[in-house]
């Protein structure tokens, strides 16, 4: 396996204000993850509590995650114009507009749940299937606080278990997607809100994929290679795995 | 250290190329002070290799003993090897004259010879080659096309050299130094005192000559080299820190002082 060491530099830019740009650009980031996560969150709340006030909030809020995401997008150009940033610098400008693009996306699938949290306001939740639903939002929570924090932090192993971690989100979608054809079968009336229920349930396994995009940026940004380079064969684990029993 | 050491794609890339020069072990002296510690680097043939570093690296110096200029001044000297068509040219009883046709070096800023732009190539090719008129006409031509002078300069070859532009001139100089046919073209820093129209159009030369020849580059503005480069070598303090690939090392440098030289954190 290919050993991938860190190249870090310590030392600051001799022009500070470009320090100070590249400063800007993570606070942009962070503000802007704080944002998703805070919606995703919100609309899944929304749709729970049935709360059409909550998930009127999460619509227009979602305005403020695509001007940041413009704001990053003209701030990295101009970075690109007026400084030409090379090696390190460069990969961590192309991580922000990128990751600022899944961000983005994640803040509409959000958007997108909370617009059917306003749909099925007046229908009665069935308790297992909600609480299917809310396992999942809760662990693309978690993935997605833990791949910010990687990308703050530079932790390409963090941001590795991210990537790795997302095959149980996908497992998730699958069982709550049998639920939920089951519960169609059962009763015909079902089908309007299992159909809402089932696109919310696809967004959140989408909010999944941007997260690992995310997590891959990050581990391009650190050590200038992609990560599906380093990816465990699925061969070898399970040999590892039967060898142990 | 050995920049073979780390598995980068450079290197893999690398073992497909033909050596043109072989650098091997070097180090020069100005007089006591050992100004590079020991170079290992190739040179391959017909590609563009930029030399990049802060002021003082070698990266002058190096270039310098690939022609063997420092010959020129007493107290210079070098050790080690540079290979180059099976001879080491560091070797006493290497034709200096010869070697210099065969690796011709173009220079900061633009040295026209004050006389006609026609007299400014053929001067060097007579000192080389006794040619009749007819086809010494047609080598100034060729040349002068190659260096993308001649649309500009084809109804003035009687006009004085001195008379053209900055960037004409420095042209004209590369034009002269092909005029010779040598195999290897040296570039000391030769935008450094040109407009960004005329450094554009000697890197749009550089990129046609490397068909033809192959070229090392020394030059200080790092987008420069990213431009017109295939390869790239990262000097400091004599030492030569890394070498690989262009795109390689201004996306991912694998040597901290190379990262923080190419994004402006030292000086």
């Amino acid at each position: 396996m290919v050993v991938l060491w860190k190249v870090e530099s310590t030392m600051d830019h001799t022009v500070r204000s470009y320090e100070d740009e590249l400063a800007l650009l993570d606070k942009k980031i962070a503000h802007m993850g704080g944002l998703a996560e805070n919606n995703l969150g919100q609309s899944f709340e929304a749709l729970e509590r049935r709360d059409p006030k909550l998930a009127e909030s999460v619509i227009r809020s979602d305005r403020a995650i695509d001007g940041l995401q413009r704001d990053i997008e003209e701030q990295v150009i101009s970075m690109i114009a007026r400084r030409q940033p090379m090696a390190d610098d460069l990969r961590h400008v192309m991580a922000a507009i990128r990751i600022s693009g899944d961000l983005e996306r994640i803040g509409d699938l959000a958007k997108n749940i909370a617009k059917r949290a306003l749909a099925v306001a007046h229908e009665t939740h069935p308790k297992p299937l909600i609480s299917g639903f809310r396992h999942m939002v809760e662990l693309a929570l978690r993935q997605l606080k833990d791949v910010l924090d990687a990308y703050a932090d530079r932790d390409p192993q963090r941001a590795l278990q991210v990537w790795n971690e997302d095959a149980q989100i996908d497992a998730m979608y699958n069982s709550l997607f049998r639920e939920l054809l089951t519960y169609m079968m059962e009763d015909p009336r079902n089908i309007g809100l299992s159909t809402h229920l089932l696109f919310g349930a696809k967004n959140i396994e989408r909010v999944g994929d941007h997260t690992t995009n995310i997590a891959e940026t990050v581990h391009y940004m650190v050590h200038g290679t992609s990560i599906g380079d380093d990816r465990p064969k699925v061969e070898q684990i399970s040999a590892i795995d039967m060898m142990k029993g | 250290m050995n920049m073979f050491s780390k598995d980068t794609g450079a290197s893999a890339a690398i073992a497909g190329q033909t050596e043109r020069i072989s650098v091997k072990d070097l180090k020069f002296f100005y007089g006591k002070h050992l100004a590079l510690k020991g170079i290992n680097l190739p040179l391959y043939d017909r590609q563009v290799t930029a030399f990049i570093g802060p002021s003082g690296c070698g990266k002058s110096t190096l270039l310098r003993v690939l022609n063997r200029m420092y010959d020129l001044y007493p107290g210079q000297r070098a050790e080690g090897s540079v290979m180059f068509d099976g001879k080491n040219l560091l070797d006493k009883g290497i034709d200096l004259n010869l070697l210099r046709s065969r690796i011709g070096m173009v220079f900061q800023k633009p040295t026209p010879f004050p006389m006609t732009i026609y007299e400014n190539i053929a001067f060097g090719i007579r000192l080389y080659e006794k040619l009749p008129k007819s086809e010494l006409d047609g080598r100034v031509e060729s040349a002068l096309k190659k260096s993308a002078l001649w649309p500009e300069v084809k109804d003035k070859l009687n006009a004085n050299g001195m008379s053209l532009s900055g960037g004409q001139q420095q042209r004209l100089c590369i034009a002269r130094t092909v005029a010779i046919q040598p195999e290897v073209i040296l570039f000391d820093e030769p935008c450094s005192a040109l407009d960004p129209i005329s450094t554009a159009k000697i890197e749009e030369l550089i990129d046609e000559l490397k068909s033809d020849f192959t070229i090392a580059i020394v030059t200080h503005n790092m987008q420069q080299a990213a431009r017109t480069s295939q390869y790239t070598a990262f000097m400091y303090l004599g030492d030569l820190v890394e070498f690989g690939l262009t795109p390689g090392i201004f996306t991912r440098p694998t040597d901290k002082r190379t990262q923080d030289y190419i994004t402006g954190r030292f000086g």
